[in-house]
C-alpha cells in the first residue's frame, strides 16, 4: 500500500462537534484528525457512543437536529465542507460522496420502486433523461450482484431480502461515481454470510473504482477483513490510528488492546470431557410448524421452523446452539422453556417430558428451566425494582416475600451488582449490569437448566467480554447447564462444550467445540466458519 | 423533572389548566349562586345581556336566567363527560386487556366486535338509543359510552399485543407467575399512560356528544344543558343572539380545555415522544 | 382479479354487519318501555286500537320472538323498512329522496376537509417551532373543539343574517324557478355554508394528523437515504414523506365516514338541508320510532360502503399488501 503515492481525498482537522444541551456529555468528538486517501479503505472503529460516526455525518452535512461543528476544518477538494451552505452540501452528496447506511430494511422508501429510486440520484443531480436513468440503474443492479436485475428494478423492496436491499443502496451511492464512500456499519444488521459477500462486494467496487471509502464499524473483526488503515475512537476521541496490520497486531493502546483482546478469538477452549452420563435434557424429533392464519379467501402460509430436531445436553454442559435468522435456533430455546408449544416429539427433563404440559401443570413446572434474555432493556420491567424483578419467582413458587427479596440481594451480590441494587429501578443501569440483573434473575429459581438466547449479542465487545466471564465463572461454581444460543460462532467457540449448528428448521452437524472448528465436516458449517470477519487475517497472526 | 414541571412546559396545557377549574369553579358554585332551579321564569323574556342588573347574559325565550343556566349546565356537561367516559373504560380496558393478551380465537371474537361496533355511526346510534330508552341523564350517559369503549378496547389492545412479547413479560410468565397477575401487574401499569391521556380526550368528546344530543331535544327533561339552551334559541336566533353564543362559548372552552390538558399530560407522560413544539 | 375478490369478500362482511344491526334494530324495539306496537306507531296518543292490531299483525307481534325476527328480517332484506306511520309513506322511499341531498353535501365536505385538511397539515409540518406552524394548530384546535351545531348557528348569524352573503335554509329558492346552470349556481350557494361548517370540524382532525403523520414519516430511514442522494427537500418532502404520510390518513378518512354522518344531522338540522339528517331529525321530534330506525340503518349501509372504497384505495396505495395477500 505504501508504494502507491497517496492522494488525499477527505482531510479532518482537529474537529469538534458539540451536542445539544443536556447530552450526556459536551462534545460528540473532540479534536480529532485523520485523512481518507484515494484507493483506500479507511476504518473508523469504536462501541457505541465513540463518537465514530459524527465525523461522517459532518462531512454528509447530515448532522441531527442540535448537533454542530464548532471547531476545526473539514476538506474535500479544496472545499471546507463545515463552511457550505445546505445548497452546496446538497450538490456534493450522491454526486461527489455517496453514502450507505446501516439498516438495509428501512432504508427504501417502502412506496417506490427499486429503479424509481436509484434513478432519482441522477435526477437530483440533472443527469440523462428518464429512460437513460433507467437503463443506467439496470447496469448498477447488475454491478452490483442482484439477481434478476430485470426483475428487481421494478420491484418495491419489500419484495427483496435485507442482503439485496444493502446492494440496492450501494447501487445507488455509486450511481454517479463519487470520489468518496462512506460506509456506516453497512453490515451490521445482516447475517454472517450476507455480511462476508457484501465486504466482499464493497471491498472489489472500490478496488474496481479506486475510490476512498471511510468505513464505519463497531467490528474488529471486519476492520480486519476490509481495512487498509484504521482509526480507533474512544468518547468522542482518537485513541489510535494507523495501518491496519500494525494497529491489529501490535496495537499500542490499552483500549485498542483490550478490545482486540475482547474479541472472541479463534483460540481453541481447553478440551473439556464430555459428561456420559444420563442426559438432563433429552430431545427426541422436536417438531414446529409457524402457520399464518388465512383469511377466508387466503391461503395459510407454513413455516418450518423446527423440523425432527434431536439433542441431548448432558448435567453441568454447556451447548452451543448457532444458526443466522430463520434457523430455527430462537425456536429451539423457545420451546425448551415452554414460551413456544411443540407440535410434537419429546422434551425431556430429567425424564419428565415437558413438551405438552399446558395451564397449570406447565406453571409449576417453569422454575426447572429459566431463561436469560437478549435485550437487556426490554427484559426488566421499567416500573418494577430490580429486587422485586429477581424475587417475583421464588415469590410466585411460594417464598414468602421477605426471605425472596434476601436472596435477591445475596444474588445480586454474586453477578457483581452489590446487594444494594435490590431498591433501584432498571433505568439506573448500564446494558451489561441490566444483564447481570437478568443473570441473577434465571438464577432465582435454582433451575436445572438455563437457556441463554442471544444473551450477549446486544452488547459492545467489551461489556460482552465481562458478561460472558461472568456466565463461565457461574458456570464452574454452580456447575450450570446452559444452552446457549447465539448467531456468533466466535461466542459459541468461547464458552461452548459442545456445539450444534442449524439451518432452515434442521440440526446440519454437531460436534465438540473442537471439532466443529477445526474439522467442520459439512458444507454449511464451513461457510459460516469462513464467513466469519477476520477470520483469515487472524489465523495468519497466530501462525 | 417532576410530573407537573412537564406538565407545566406545555403552555397551552397550563391555559386549559386553569380553564378547566374555572368550569369546575363554575358548576360547584352554581347551587351558591343561583340557587333558585335555572327553569324558573324570573323575568321578562328576551333581556339582551347586561341590560339589567342580576342577569349579566339576559333571559331566554321564556324569561328564565341565562347565566344561571350556564352554571347550572356546567355540572351536568362534567358529569356526564366524567361518568360516560368511566363506564367506557370499563367496557373498553377489560375486553382489550383480554383480546391483546390472550390472542387467538378470543381475540378475533372480541375485535369483530369491536369492529361492529366502530363501523355503526355513533352519534346515529346514540340518537337512536337514547330516543328509544327515553331521555334522561342515565340513558345519556349509556348511550355515550356504549359509543365511546371501541377506541379505548383497540388502544389497550395494541399496547397488550406490543407488551405481552417483551422480554420481561415472557420472564414473568417463565418464572410461573399467574396469567391475572401478569395482566394486572406487569403489562397494566405500562399501559397507563396512553389510556389516561386518551381519557381525558374522551370526556371533551362525551361532553360534545351530550351537548349534540340535547341540542337535538333529547337532553334530560330535569336538567338544565348547554345544548339544550342552544338547541332552544335555535330558531330565534335572528333575534337573540345571546342566547345560543353564550352557551356554545361554554362548551367550546370546555372541550378546548379538556384537549390541551390531554395533550399536556401526553407530554408529562410519554416525555420521549412528546411532539417537538 | 385479485380486486374482484376482494370486493366479494368486503361485501359479504358488509351483509354480515349489516345483519347484525338489524337484529339490534328489532332488540331496541324489543327492549323500549311499553309496547312494541305502540313504538312503532311512535307516541301517537292518537292511535288508535284498530291500528295497533293491524301493526301487531303485520309484524307478528302476537307469535313468538323468532318469527318476529324472521318477519323483521326478511322484510329488510327485500328492502320493506316499513311504514313512516306519521307520514303515511313507505320508510324506504322517504330515504331514498332524502339520500341525494346528504351525498352531496357529506361528499363536498369531506373533499374539503381533506384536501384543505392535508394542506394544512403539511404546512404545519414544515414550520414546526415557527409561529405560523403554532398558529394554524391552535386554529385546529379550535375547530375541533367547536361544537359543530353552533358553527352552524353562528355561520348563520354572521353571513347570512348580518352580512346577508348567503342563503341560510333550504337546498335551492323555493318559488324563484331556476333551471339548468342557474339552479346549479343556487344550490351550490345553499351549499356553501353547510358544507364549510360540516367540514371545519374534520379539516381539523385530518390537519392534526397530517402534521404528525409526516413528522413521523420525516425520521424515517429512508428520508435520510433521499437526503444523502443529494435531492432537494421539495422533492423529499412531496415524493417521500408525504407519500408515505399520506398512508395513515386514508385509514383514518375511513374510520371518520360514520362521524361523517353524525356531524350531517346536526348541520341538516340547522341549515333545513333537506336530506336524511334532517329527516332524521324530523323523525325524532314525531317520535317516528320506525323511520328512525330506518335511518339508522341506512347511515350504517352508508358508513360501510365509503369503509369499502377506502379499503380499495388504501390497497392501490400501498404495494405491501398486493404482494402479502
Amino acid at each position: 500500500m505504501s508504494d502507491i503515492a497517496t492522494e488525499t481525498v477527505l482531510s479532518i482537522r482537529q474537529l469538534s462537534v458539540a451536542l445539544p444541551k443536556g447530552a450526556d456529555r459536551a462534545l460528540a468528538v473532540e479534536n480529532i484528525s485523520y485523512d481518507v486517501n484515494r484507493g483506500e479503505i479507511m476504518c473508523v472503529v469504536g462501541e457505541s457512543g465513540s463518537g465514530k460516526s459524527m465525523a461522517a455525518n459532518t462531512v454528509m452535512g447530515l448532522l441531527p437536529k442540535g448537533v454542530r461543528p464548532i471547531q476545526g476544518e473539514v476538506i474535500f477538494e479544496g472545499q471546507n465542507l463545515i463552511t457550505l451552505t445546505e445548497k452546496q452540501h446538497m450538490a456534493l452528496r450522491g454526486l461527489k460522496i455517496g453514502m450507505i447506511f446501516q439498516e438495509p430494511m428501512t432504508a427504501l422508501n417502502p412506496l417506490m420502486r427499486v429503479g424509481a429510486q436509484i434513478a432519482e440520484v441522477f435526477e437530483a443531480h440533472g443527469k440523462l433523461t428518464p429512460k437513460q436513468r433507467q437503463a443506467r440503474a439496470l447496469e448498477l443492479l447488475i454491478e452490483v450482484g442482484i439477481p434478476q436485475p430485470e426483475k428487481a428494478i421494478s420491484a418495491y423492496p419489500f419484495e427483496l431480502s435485507g442482503g439485496q436491499r444493502q446492494r440496492v443502496v450501494i447501487a445507488m451511492a455509486l450511481a454517479l461515481e463519487p470520489v468518496l464512500l462512506i460506509a456506516d456499519e453497512p453490515t451490521t444488521a445482516l447475517d454472517v454470510t450476507t455480511q462476508a459477500q457484501i465486504l466482499e462486494l464493497i471491498r472489489d467496487l472500490q478496488r474496481r473504482r479506486g475510490m476512498a471509502v471511510m468505513f464505519i464499524t463497531h467490528d474488529f473483526g471486519v476492520v480486519a477483513e476490509i481495512a487498509n488503515r484504521v482509526c480507533v475512537m474512544r468518547h468522542g476521541q482518537i485513541v489510535e490510528i494507523g495501518e491496519a496490520s500494525e494497529v491489529l497486531d501490535h496495537p499500542q493502546n490499552e483500549y485498542t488492546q483490550a478490545l482486540i483482546a475482547a474479541i472472541p478469538s479463534n483460540a481453541m477452549p481447553p478440551h473439556r470431557e464430555t459428561n456420559t452420563t444420563a442426559p438432563l435434557l433429552d430431545i427426541k424429533r422436536l417438531n414446529k410448524v409457524f402457520r399464518s392464519r388465512g383469511g377466508w379467501f387466503k391461503p395459510s402460509r407454513e413455516v418450518r421452523a423446527l423440523d425432527d430436531v434431536s439433542l441431548t445436553l448432558a448435567r453441568g454442559e454447556t451447548v452451543g446452539i448457532v444458526g443466522e435468522s430463520g434457523s430455527g435456533k430462537s425456536t429451539l430455546g423457545r420451546c425448551v422453556v415452554r414460551l413456544e408449544h411443540p407440535d410434537d416429539g419429546e422434551l425431556l427433563l430429567d425424564g419428565v417430558n415437558l413438551s405438552q404440559l399446558k395451564g397449570d401443570a406447565l406453571r409449576r413446572e417453569r422454575h426447572r428451566v429459566q431463561m436469560i434474555f437478549q435485550d437487556p432493556y426490554a427484559s426488566l420491567n421499567p416500573r418494577t425494582r430490580v429486587g422485586m424483578a429477581i424475587a417475583q419467582g421464588p415469590i410466585a413458587n411460594g417464598t414468602p416475600k421477605a426471605q425472596a427479596l434476601k436472596q435477591a440481594g445475596e444474588l445480586l451480590d454474586m453477578v457483581g451488582l452489590g446487594a444494594s441494587a435490590v431498591e433501584r429501578y432498571p433505568h439506573e443501569f448500564s446494558g451489561g449490569q441490566r444483564q447481570r440483573i437478568g443473570i441473577a434473575r434465571a438464577l432465582a429459581l435454582n433451575p436445572e437448566l438455563i437457556v441463554a438466547d442471544e444473551a450477549v449479542s446486544a452488547l459492545d465487545v467489551s461489556i460482552q467480554a465481562q458478561v460472558l466471564e461472568l456466565l463461565e465463572e457461574l458456570k464452574q461454581r454452580l456447575s450450570l447447564s446452559l444452552l446457549f444460543i447465539t448467531h456468533d460462532l466466535r461466542v459459541a467457540a468461547q464458552i461452548c462444550d459442545r456445539i450444534v449448528v442449524m439451518q432452515h428448521g434442521r440440526i446440519v452437524e454437531q460436534g465438540s467445540a473442537e471439532q466443529i472448528f477445526l474439522h467442520p465436516r459439512e458444507a454449511y458449517t464451513r461457510s459460516l466458519l469462513e464467513a466469519i470477519p477476520g477470520r483469515g487475517a487472524s489465523v495468519a497472526v497466530t501462525a | 423533572m417532576s410530573f407537573f414541571a412537564r406538565f407545566a412546559q406545555n403552555r397551552g396545557a397550563l391555559v386549559g389548566l386553569i380553564i378547566l377549574l374555572m368550569i369546575i369553579a363554575m358548576a360547584i358554585l352554581a347551587p351558591l349562586l343561583f340557587p333558585e332551579s335555572p327553569w324558573r321564569m324570573v323575568q321578562r323574556p328576551f333581556l339582551p345581556p347586561l341590560s339589567q342588573e342580576g342577569f349579566p347574559l339576559g333571559t331566554d325565550t321564556m324569561g328564565r336566567n341565562v347565566a344561571a343556566g350556564l352554571m347550572h349546565g356546567a355540572w351536568v356537561s362534567l358529569l356526564i363527560g366524567l361518568v360516560s367516559t368511566s363506564v367506557a373504560l370499563l367496557i373498553g380496558v377489560p375486553l382489550g386487556a383480554i383480546a391483546g393478551y390472550y390472542g387467538g380465537l378470543i381475540d378475533d371474537i372480541l375485535m369483530r366486535f369491536t369492529e361492529f361496533f366502530q363501523t355503526i355511526p355513533n352519534f346515529a346510534l346514540a340518537i337512536v338509543l337514547v330516543a328509544i330508552m327515553q331521555p334522561s341523564v342515565t340513558s345519556i350517559v349509556l348511550a355515550i359510552a356504549l359509543v365511546s369503549w371501541p377506541p379505548v378496547a383497540r388502544l389497550v389492545r395494541a399496547e397488550f399485543m406490543s407488551l405481552r412479547n417483551r422480554e420481561y413479560v415472557e420472564a414473568a410468565r417463565l418464572v410461573g407467575q399467574t396469567n391475572t397477575t401478569i395482566i394486572l401487574r406487569q403489562i397494566l401499569p405500562n399501559t397507563l399512560s396512553p389510556i389516561i391521556v386518551l381519557a381525558s380526550l374522551m370526556v371533551a368528546t362525551a361532553i360534545l356528544l351530550e351537548s349534540s344530543l340535547s341540542f337535538l331535544g333529547l337532553g334530560d327533561p330535569n336538567v338544565m344543558s348547554w345544548g339544550y339552551m342552544i338547541g332552544a334559541a335555535r330558531t330565534v336566533i335572528r333575534q337573540a343572539w345571546w342566547l345560543s353564543f353564550f352557551p356554545g362559548v361554554a362548551i367550546l372552552l370546555t372541550v378546548l380545555a379538556l384537549n390541551l390538558v390531554g395533550e399536556g399530560l401526553d407530554d408529562a407522560l410519554n416525555p420521549k415522544l412528546s411532539r417537538e413544539r | 382479479m385479485l380486486y374482484a375478490r376482494l370486493i366479494i369478500m368486503r361485501l359479504f362482511k358488509a351483509v354480515i354487519v349489516l345483519f347484525l344491526i338489524v337484529i339490534l334494530n328489532f332488540l331496541l324495539i324489543q327492549l323500549a318501555p311499553g309496547d312494541p306496537a305502540a313504538i312503532l306507531a311512535g307516541e301517537a296518543g292518537a292511535a288508535d286500537q284498530e291500528f295497533l292490531n293491524q301493526l301487531r299483525e303485520r309484524f307478528g307481534l302476537d307469535q313468538p320472538m323468532y318469527v318476529q325476527l324472521w318477519r323483521y328480517v326478511s322484510g329488510i332484506a327485500m328492502l320493506d323498512f316499513g311504514y313512516s306511520y306519521r307520514l303515511g309513506v313507505p320508510v324506504f322511499d322517504l330515504i331514498m329522496a332524502r339520500l341525494p341531498a346528504t351525498l352531496l353535501l357529506t361528499g363536498t365536505a369531506f373533499l374539503i376537509s381533506l384536501v384543505l385538511g392535508i394542506i394544512a397539515g403539511s404546512m404545519a409540518a414544515a414550520r414546526v417551532k415557527k409561529p405560523s406552524g403554532s398558529i394554524i394548530m391552535a386554529l385546529a384546535l379550535v375547530f375541533y373543539a367547536t361544537p359543530l351545531f353552533w358553527v352552524a348557528l353562528m355561520s348563520v348569524l354572521v353571513f347570512s343574517v348580518y352580512l346577508d352573503w348567503l342563503p341560510a335554509y333550504g337546498f335551492y329558492t323555493v318559488g324563484a324557478g331556476y333551471t339548468g346552470f342557474a339552479l346549479i349556481l343556487d344550490v351550490a350557494k345553499h351549499l356553501i355554508l353547510p358544507a364549510t361548517t360540516l367540514a371545519l370540524f374534520f379539516m381539523a382532525i385530518y390537519t392534526r394528523m397530517t402534521r404528525t403523520s409526516m413528522l413521523d414519516a420525516a425520521q424515517q430511514d429512508y428520508v435520510k437515504t433521499a437526503r444523502a442522494k443529494g435531492l432537494k427537500p421539495s422533492i423529499i418532502q412531496r415524493r417521500h414523506v408525504l407519500r408515505n404520510a399520506l398512508l395513515p390518513i386514508i385509514t383514518l378518512a375511513g374510520l371518520q365516514a360514520g362521524q361523517m354522518v353524525g356531524g350531517a344531522i346536526l348541520t341538516e338540522t340547522v341549515f333545513a338541508w333537506p336530506g336524511i339528517g334532517r329527516l332524521m331529525f324530523e323523525a325524532l321530534q314525531q317520535r317516528d320510532y320506525n323511520l328512525l330506525l330506518g335511518i339508522f340503518f341506512f347511515s350504517a349501509a352508508l358508513v360501510i360502503v365509503f369503509n369499502i372504497i377506502t379499503d380499495l384505495v388504501y390497497r392501490l396505495a400501498d404495494p405491501r399488501i398486493k404482494g402479502a395477500s
